[in-house]
């Protein structure tokens, strides 16, 4: 993945979780669970979405690398 | 206007799913009512025939209020739906006592010919207990078509969960009168679209949702209205609220502070506390939910959440004396393990729905119940039942960061469990420090129902629950 495609698919997940969130205004280095409020349930939609958007298996071990705007999307584009 | 829950004063009408003239059963889905805490779907106490609607829509009325009367097949018309405020309290137990039958009896078929009711020979509700017919409820299954595998043809839990595995056999058994409009409307809906769908006059069984779970945003509801060009009139809208007193966010937000403001006081006031406290060791649970979730897509996995609701209710098997109210001067068992779940709203302020029969669901499903009960209270879509029939709330505020919550009980509730975020921690054992995973669960108990003791078995009991995470 490209890092601009990891971007579309990451705030795609987001959008889809947090319909209301401004995106915009969340900084690369935020920690997405505090900016956007997420709890565990949430954080969990999110990562399921994301891994049918990116069409690979995230796993638990992963989790840590998604913390971040940034740190996701460098996860995303590594492989 | 029936009370949902102790904090309510009054409700606002917001949806017909019936009219005159229709069949109703005793618990079918009627109509919706706006509290200041979110929307709910009221189900009719009485099988009957709807006589008529008393209350419009958009109307806000005080719990008590008539709302519509339904004539009974003996022709005896029953007002429906009207609890007196003053039993408020009362209110969980007497709707719990009350289980509502998902199919009644077939109605007599008034209308022509068309679609008669399915009639399945065996008397159903009959063989089935209080408990079954919940989880038929809940699980959307039909018990009239439910073979019994139990002794005498009893239905089981597990026939309930088959039925309700395999796919429908046929359309339940509608009323004669044909489709309820709107009772299909059971995908979530935001609020404000909600609101703005009652403002344009947009009929929201007909709007596609494009959110998450294909709940119906604002801009779903927009383009329906501007599709809905001058053509010939859509099917006639059972609910058209064009002038209804839409509150606007502040309101509602103010409206809920100050429900949550007086029952809390309520609470503080009337129930003496007390609070017990106890850091549990998660290393056993949380290696093997990590063992448990590796294997599993993301959809099937588990948060540390669903472990600690069922070690919750398991240990409120063994400790029942914190599983109830406090009425009229003495402690009334619940009758059921139903385990009210503190949610927090995006729009700020809280609601408490139940997952019922907790301790008899798997993971997977206490999952699946939490997932859908975060989802529907988001969406401003509870059920009358899910914020009446709690037994006891679990208040949990791990994702918040904080390490322990010591929460206020809800009224007539007798206790209220706490759970702090799982951190690591040095935690010494056998003599050895190391880090290990550790959360604080406690405890607000009311101390006329019980006392430090019983608090205290439960808070270990539900501590070595968890050192056995793969019976739980």
């Amino acid at each position: 993945m490209t890092p601009e495609q990891a971007r579309d698919a990451i705030e795609g997940a987001l959008r889809k979780i947090a319909p209301d969130a401004d995106l915009a205004t969340v900084s690369p280095d935020a920690d997405l669970r505090d900016a956007l409020g997420l709890d565990s349930l949430d954080f969990l939609g999110f990562v399921e979405d994301l891994s049918q958007r990116a069409g690979r298996r995230i796993d638990e071990d992963d989790y840590p690398q998604l913390t971040t705007l940034a740190s996701s999307i460098k996860f995303l584009s590594r492989s | 206007m029936p009370s949902l829950g102790a904090d309510m004063d009054e409700g606002t009408l917001t949806e017909w799913l019936v009219k005159p003239g229709d069949e109703v059963h005793k618990g079918d889905i009627i109509a919706v009512i706006d509290t200041a805490k979110s929307a709910i779907e009221v189900e009719s106490f009485h099988t009957g025939t709807v006589d008529r609607l008393i209350v419009p829509v958009g109307e806000t009325v005080p719990v008590g209020t008539v709302l519509a009367t339904i004539t009974l097949p003996e022709a005896e018309a029953v007002t429906t739906a009207a609890a007196q405020p003053v039993t408020v309290a009362a209110e969980p137990v007497t709707v719990a006592a009350e289980p509502v039958t998902v199919a009644a009896e077939p109605v007599p078929t008034a209308a022509k010919g068309e679609a008669p009711p399915k009639v399945t020979g065996e008397q159903p509700s009959e063989a089935a207990s209080p408990l079954i017919r919940r989880l038929a409820r809940r699980l959307g299954v039909d018990l009239t078509a439910v073979r019994g595998t139990g002794g005498a043809g009893e239905i089981t839990q597990a026939d309930v969960r088959r039925a309700a595995a395999a796919p429908p056999p046929a359309p339940a058994p509608a009323p004669v009168t044909g489709e309820k409009p709107g009772v299909a409307a059971r995908q979530p809906v935001t609020p404000l679209a909600r609101r703005l769908a009652a403002e344009l006059g947009v009929d929201l069984t007909a709007v596609p949702g494009t959110g998450p779970g294909g709940a119906v945003r604002e801009g779903d509801v927009r383009r329906a209205a501007a599709a809905r060009q001058p053509t010939a009139p859509a099917a006639p809208l059972p609910q058209q609220a064009p002038e209804r007193a839409a509150k606007t966010d502040a309101e509602r937000a103010l409206a809920m502070r100050q429900a949550i403001g007086r029952l809390m006081a309520r609470s503080k006031r009337e129930i003496p506390h007390f609070y017990l406290s106890n850091t549990v060791d998660l290393n056993t649970a949380m290696n093997w939910l990590h063992e448990r979730n590796r294997e599993l897509p993301v959809s099937g996995r588990l948060v540390p959440a669903a472990l600690l609701l069922k070690a919750t209710a398991l240990a409120l098997r063994q400790v029942p004396e914190l599983n109830g109210y406090w009425q009229d001067d003495h402690f009334n068992p619940g009758d059921g393990i139903h385990l009210g779940v503190a949610i927090s709203l995006r729009g700020g302020g809280l609601a408490t729905p139940a997952i019922h029969a907790a301790d008899g669901l798997t993971l997977d499903e206490l999952m699946a119940s939490l997932k859908d009960l975060v989802t529907r209270a988001r969406a401003g879509r509870l059920r009358r039942a899910e914020l009446t029939e709690a037994t006891i709330t679990v208040t949990n505020l791990g994702d918040q960061g904080v390490e322990a919550v010591f929460g206020v009980i809800y009224p007539p509730q007798v206790a209220l469990v706490g759970v702090g975020r799982v951190a690591e921690r040095p935690f010494a054992t056998a003599g050895l420090i190391g880090a290990r995973p550790v959360v604080v669960t406690t405890l607000s108990a009311d101390h006329r129902a019980t006392d430090g003791f019983t608090g205290a078995r439960f808070l270990t009991t539900m501590a070595d629950l968890l050192q056995r995470p793969e019976d739980l």
